[in-house]
């Protein structure tokens, strides 16, 4: 399993590496932890003539915690583990953390290569959109925000031009009420289904709710019908199966190696109750 | 097809060097060009773990690593870790406890349990389970791995207490 040959690159300024990515066009990419496209040119499925490692650029990295949270496009997964801020800032992250892979591949993951990457298998991007995160992106003209709702178009199909570098992802501090649940077969094995909650309480009643799926649709899928299903209820079991059939509704499984499309609902529904019912016992 | 790179890393306390494309996988690197078979090639597609060695304080899977990437590492394998006349504690527990059979995963196995105890001295089984869970076994059933990294650890802090 070796992949076809390329140029290696590892610039130390973020300038170097838009330049690169100019200059060759797609006939480069960038590589962070390296852990869904190395797999990807060793079946020969991504082909490229120049890898520009990201490791060096140190503006990619770091988290700051405040009212506003700033993750830095090549944190692992590790890292937010193990981030004692994170965790109490936004405990929802280390919760999705330890639900992807391994610790081999936690350790070199990143952040920003999972939400980049653009598979419907990742976590991060539902995650992100339940969060309502941004993602900055900076290329040849400067510049600019994506919301992580906008962000995908299809699978592997994202608003990030190619000579884009995604830089830093941004959201508002999460309150506590939060979920990551997700059925998988086995370790290292994408989700068959999973869901993200985000909910706030006023006066023992649900007053915000975010919820978004993984691996149910060609992108993630923020169900904005959903969350307003639980919104003034108090969680009881007709608001969960209203926001249960309105996330039904949005999805759109295929039959794949993960069981055919009644069996993915089947699962969809479950972990989604399952998350609002962790999330709730947490608000 | 692209030239050679010149790569530096140290290995297990040595300075190496030698030459590389850069689509060569840092386990190729070591197994082929550096003589180093501790780590094991099992699967080659990031599931197995028996190709884990340490760089930078990382247990990482070097079948998924460009020897490129590791370019000014520090890398530790199983070789590092002990050696047939001084087994490391975690050697030996493998060994007093029968966390293996035919031996393939082992090294990968020890050098990912040598880093798991360094950020967690004291881990419950569970935390065990959830720090090895990169590592496939085919023979054990996994019981006696667990065991074995129990007994290390409390071995371990025990010479540690000893010592102070
Ligand atoms: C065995 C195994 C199991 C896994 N299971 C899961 C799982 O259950 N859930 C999950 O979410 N993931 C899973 N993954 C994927 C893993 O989390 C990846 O590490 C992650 O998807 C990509 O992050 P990376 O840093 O490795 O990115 P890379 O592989 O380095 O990059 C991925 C893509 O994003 C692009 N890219 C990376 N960084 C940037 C950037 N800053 N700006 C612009 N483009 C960028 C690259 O060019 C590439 O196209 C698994 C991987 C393995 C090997
Ligand atoms: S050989 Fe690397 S994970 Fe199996
Ligand atoms: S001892 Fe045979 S694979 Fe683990």
């Amino acid at each position: 399993m070796i992949p076809a040959a390329f140029e290696y690159h590892r610039p130390s300024e973020l300038s170097a590496v838009i330049a690169l990515l100019s200059e060759h066009g797609d006939e480069a990419r960038v590589v962070a932890g390296g852990h869904s496209l190395i797999p990807m040119m060793k079946l020969r499925m991504a082909a490229l003539d120049h890898l520009i490692d990201l490791r060096d650029i140190a503006e990619l990295r770091g988290i700051e915690v405040g009212a506003t949270i700033r993750i830095g496009a090549m944190t692992t997964q590790h890292e937010l583990l193990t981030h004692a801020g994170l965790a109490e800032a936004a405990p929802i992250l280390a919760e999705a953390a330890r639900q992807i892979a391994d610790p081999q591949v936690r350790y070199l993951g990143t952040l920003g290569g999972n939400v980049a990457n653009g598979d419907p298998g990742n976590d991060m991007p539902g995650l992100m959109q339940c969060l309502d995160a941004r993602f900055t992106l900076t290329g040849p003209d400067g510049t600019r925000e994506v919301a992580a709702r906008d962000f995908y178009e299809a699978a592997y199909m994202t608003a990030r031009e190619d000579d884009e570098i995604l830089v830093a992802i941004t959201f508002p501090r999460p309150g506590a009420g939060h979920a990551y649940e997700k059925q998988k077969r086995k370790i290292g094995d994408y989700a068959t289904a999973a869901a993200a909650v985000q909910l706030e309480a006023a006066d023992s009643k649900v007053s915000a709710a975010s919820i978004a799926m993984t691996n149910l649709s060609d992108v993630p899928v923020w169900s904005a019908a959903a969350g307003a299903a639980l919104v003034g209820s108090a969680c009881g079991t007709p608001a969960v199966e209203a926001a249960v059939a309105a996330m039904l509704a949005d999805i759109d499984p295929v039959e794949d190696s993960r069981g055919p499309v009644e069996f993915k609902k089947h699962v969809a529904a479950t972990v989604l109750r399952r998350a609002i019912a962790r999330a709730w016992s947490r608000v | 097809m692209a030239d050679k790179i010149h790569l530096k890393m140290t290995v297990n306390g040595q300075p190496v060097e030698t030459l590389a494309e850069p689509r060569e996988l840092l386990i190729h690197v070591l197994r082929e060009r550096l003589d180093i078979t501790g780590p094991h090639i099992g699967c080659e597609t990031t599931h197995c773990g028996a190709c884990t060695v340490d760089l930078d304080g990382k247990s990482v899977k070097s079948c998924t690593v460009f020897a490129a990437q590791a370019d000014g590492a520090e890398i530790t394998t199983v070789e590092g870790i002990g050696s047939p006349d001084k087994l490391h504690v975690l050697q030996e527990m493998f060994r007093e406890h029968h966390g293996l059979q035919c031996g393939f995963c082992t090294p990968g196995m020890i050098t990912r349990a040598w880093r798991l105890l360094q950020e967690n001295p004291t881990p419950s089984e569970e935390e065990i389970r959830f720090g090895m869970a990169g590592n496939l076994c085919r023979c054990t059933g996994y019981q006696n791995i667990v065991k074995a990294i129990m007994a290390a650890a409390t071995e371990m802090n025990a010479a540690k207490e000893a010592a102070e």
